[in-house]
């Protein structure tokens, strides 16, 4: 087993001495947008805190030499990722990712509501043309809104959406992550983005819009 | 002929594999004749360039 829980990680980290460029002030702020990545895709304080112990450990104690904070923090989200998919892929083995649940059920029957019988939308909930959106992504109250879409979606849905969309794996990297078969993935993607462009639409696109 | 249901899953499926010529072309047709499946067109991409910014932000080494 190479996996170690958070309580050696700190201890060791304590016990080694950082590169000088890489000052405490530094490696906190990598720590907290680490903590933010990995607890937004594995949704579990715990399992994030331990993942990121881990990465910035192997980091600190690789003996590199890093040019720069740069170097460094590249380096250390690689290690991160790895780790992240790690996680998932033990988990899954333990308990089967499904595609099918509770929360997973709301989000499908909010997304046949915006369908008549026909399957053709709905009028009222037709996609209108989002204006803009350039601007949307340069704003900060949008990422907030973004954030706060993200965090709502069901762990399972979350957990496969991200490491297709944050960790950048392919499709078939994903599936076998997760313990899922192909056909399981498409819909669950499938449902997390509609789950995202709906909260989008909802609170930030068309938020302005409507009457209060 | 697709569906607004069929269309959108398929929109999906574009982002995750390969789609065959006649799975393009069906779709094709229908964004041809779909408004609302073109609006929802461009909301995918809107949130797949918010993904990335997003996961950017986060792991930027640049960043202040």
């Amino acid at each position: 087993m190479s996996y170690h829980g958070g309580f050696d990680a700190r201890a060791t980290e304590a016990a080694i001495a950082p590169p000088a460029s890489i000052d405490n002030a530094f490696v906190e702020q990598v720590r907290r947008d680490m903590l933010a990545f990995a607890q937004l895709q594995l949704r579990d304080a715990a399992l994030a805190e331990d993942a990121v112990q881990d990465a910035l450990t192997a980091a600190l104690t690789s003996g590199k030499d890093f040019a720069g904070r740069s170097a460094l923090k590249t380096w250390v989200f690689g290690i991160l990722r790895h780790k992240i998919v790690d996680l998932i892929r033990q988990q899954s083995r333990t308990t089967p990712v499904s595609a099918f649940g509770g929360d997973e059920d709301s989000l499908d029957q909010a997304f046949d509501a915006l369908f008549k019988e026909n399957a053709h939308w709905q009028p009222a909930h037709r996609p209108a043309a989002w204006g803009d959106p350039e601007s949307s992504l340069r704003d900060k109250h949008f990422w907030a809104v973004f954030d706060a879409c993200l965090t709502q979606l069901p762990k399972n849905t979350a957990r496969v959406f991200m490491m297709r969309e944050f960790l950048e794996l392919d499709t078939g990297e994903v599936c076998s992550a997760a313990g899922i078969s192909t056909s399981n993935c498409h819909v669950i993607l499938h449902r997390a983005r509609s789950a995202l462009r709906g909260c989008l639409e909802k609170s930030w696109f068309l938020a302005g819009e409507r009457p209060c | 002929m697709l569906n607004c249901k069929d269309a959108t899953r398929r929109m999906s499926e574009a982002e995750d594999r390969e789609l065959g010529l006649g799975e393009r072309l069906e779709l094709g047709m229908h964004l041809a004749l779909c408004k609302g499946c073109r609006n929802y067109q461009q909301h995918l991409q809107v949130l797949r360039d918010a993904c990335r910014g997003y996961r950017d932000e986060l792991t930027n080494p640049e960043k202040e």
